[in-house]
């Protein structure tokens, strides 16, 4: 099964270049790495903050943007993770080694299965 | 379990005379097992299984019991599950491997884990820590203990619809989110045993503290919290805390009829008719904790169950209780645990040292009526009756038991009535 992994940190990110951002970065390393050995990772990404979206609607044939994002949340929707794996108790515990998961939350979401 | 008279049915809607009630709830567990190992599918596993008894109810009066009515309901079940596969239309990829995968239904299972491994992954599954903590207590309910919807609602005084639709969420929760039948890894096992344990105590302390609902239904949750308690100490010989809470819930259950009066007051422990007690309860969880302790491997229900066994002795050890309490608190540092220990502690060494500890607790516990309770009593031993009455006023306050109000009732008449 698929599940996409929502990270919503604590914080927003570190500056590059700052000891706190060279201490995500390896933290993500191995996390990443872990979930490459065991076969299960298909993307893995941070993304630009809210404030870098752009909302599409179309309507009446007319697309329609909005500068944002789709909804304000309090949390920091900071990146995803995308990972195939045999059932949710796998897909728990990699969610659990996720750095996001130490200070924020991580959702995880299954894919829904198309019907065959 | 059997249900005595009057009982509810234990198919939603079927008119099930109590002939085959007892048997249905012994293959129910077994079946929704082996059915959704099959199917990858609890709901279309617990349709199936149900179906069958419905057949079984139109052909077994005529046709009488089988030899095998596990082995009957189970092969009917199954049938009836490919059937329901089949009728569906849409069907995730798992499913539709299910159909394909099917064995001849003349063949009996062969998987590859041991007898019994299915029916405790079941339980697992049911208990998950992904699902809501009463959708656990509801699932297990129904789909291990094979309780009728319209059973549980009753019991959590919730209305039917509200808790068909707790039960439906959660089977499609562990559909939709890949919730598998399987018992946890080794590093995962004790969380999710903790888990497990925690709805067997909680339907057993639902039936036991009579909240609300008729006694019958209270008293069924107490038999399947026990039964399932069993069940587990039976699969899981080795951990300590499983047999442990079977003592605490054999203990605590000894004593069910000796806790409310002719009434239906509620008779406080010290006063009650020991001769109501229930010996061979008292006998097995003994025996049981004393099984449990020699693991060395001590958890809160073990402590429960000793401070439980500490109560059904001819006298109290209050200096015992006062320390298992103490020893509870590095798994519960609860007020709660806190205040029980005071309780000990004044019976022990008098009112004043235990209404020490209590007052310290004071704003933390104040919308926990048991709490005033206890304050009321120890302040009425040292001689301050009338803070005692204020304390049992307050408590009155809050929300409590029907037989719970008569008795505080009755201790401010009591108490007004002192010099």
């Amino acid at each position: 099964m698929k599940y996409l992994m929502l990270l919503y940190a604590d914080r927003p990110m570190p500056e590059p270049g700052t000891p706190e951002a060279h201490k995500l970065f390896d933290e993500w390393a191995e996390a990443r790495q872990a979930m490459t050995d065991a076969g299960v990772l298909i993307e893995c990404s941070p993304l630009q903050p809210a404030s870098a979206s752009t909302t599409v609607r179309v309507r009446g044939g007319e697309t329609l943007l909005t500068d944002g994002p789709a909804a304000e949340i309090k949390e920091v929707f900071g990146g995803l993770t995308l990972i195939e794996c045999d059932g949710l108790d796998e897909a728990l515990k990699w969610a659990a080694r996720l750095p996001t998961a130490w200070g924020g939350k991580v959702e995880v979401r299954p894919f829904y299965q198309v019907p065959s | 379990m059997g249900r005595q008279g009057g009982g509810p049915a234990v198919l939603p809607g079927a008119e099930l005379s109590d002939q085959y009630g007892e048997l249905f709830r012994d293959c129910w567990w077994p079946a929704v097992a082996v059915v959704t190992r099959l199917t990858g599918d609890l709901e279309i596993a617990e349709d199936a299984v149900q179906d069958a008894c419905a057949l079984a109810l139109t052909k077994w009066p005529a046709e009488g019991v089988p030899s095998s009515p596990r082995g009957w309901l189970v092969g009917v079940a199954r049938h009836k599950a490919l059937d329901l596969l089949r009728r569906e239309a849409r069907r995730t990829p798992l499913e539709a491997a299910a159909v394909r995968d099917w064995p001849s239904p003349e063949l009996g299972w062969s998987g590859e884990e041991e007898p019994g491994d299915e029916e405790l992954a079941l339980v697992f599954m049911c208990c998950h820590p992904a699902l809501d903590p009463e959708a656990r207590i509801a699932l297990t309910l129904r789909c291990v203990c094979g309780l009728a919807t319209a059973e549980i609602a009753a019991a959590f005084v919730v209305p039917e619809p509200t808790m068909a639709q707790r039960l439906v969420r959660a089977k499609r929760k562990i559909r939709q989110a890949g919730i598998r039948l399987k018992s946890p890894d080794p590093d995962d096992l004790p969380r999710r045993l903790g888990a497990v344990l925690r709805v067997v105590y909680l339907v057993f302390t639902q039936g036991h503290l009579a909240q609300a609902g008729p006694d019958l239904v209270r008293g069924t949750l107490c038999e399947q919290a026990i039964r399932l308690a069993r069940a587990l100490a039976t699969l899981m010989p080795d951990e300590p805390e499983v047999t442990g809470l079977l003592a605490l819930l054999l203990l605590t259950d000894a004593r069910r009829a000796a806790r409310t009066g002719a009434a239906g007051e509620l008779v406080p422990l010290g006063d009650q008719d020991r001769g109501r007690w229930d010996a061979a309860k008292i006998a097995e969880g003994t025996a049981l904790l004393e099984r449990a302790l020699k693991a060395g491997r001590p958890g809160p229900y073990q402590l429960h169950a000793a401070i439980a066994a500490c109560h059904v002795e001819p006298v109290t050890d209050w200096r015992e209780v006062a320390a298992l309490y103490g020893e509870l608190a590095r798994y519960e540092p609860t007020a709660v645990t806190e205040a029980n220990r005071a309780v000990a502690v004044a019976m022990a060494e008098g009112p004043a040292a235990g209404l020490e500890i209590l007052d310290s607790l004071g704003p933390r516990l104040a919308r926990w009526p048991q709490f005033h309770i206890a304050r009321a009593e120890l302040l009425h031993r040292t001689g301050r009756t009338g803070e005692a009455i204020a304390a049992f006023r307050r408590a009155l306050e809050l929300p409590l038991p029907h037989p719970e109000q008569a008795f505080l009732e009755r201790r401010i008449t009591e108490l007004c009535g002192e010099p």
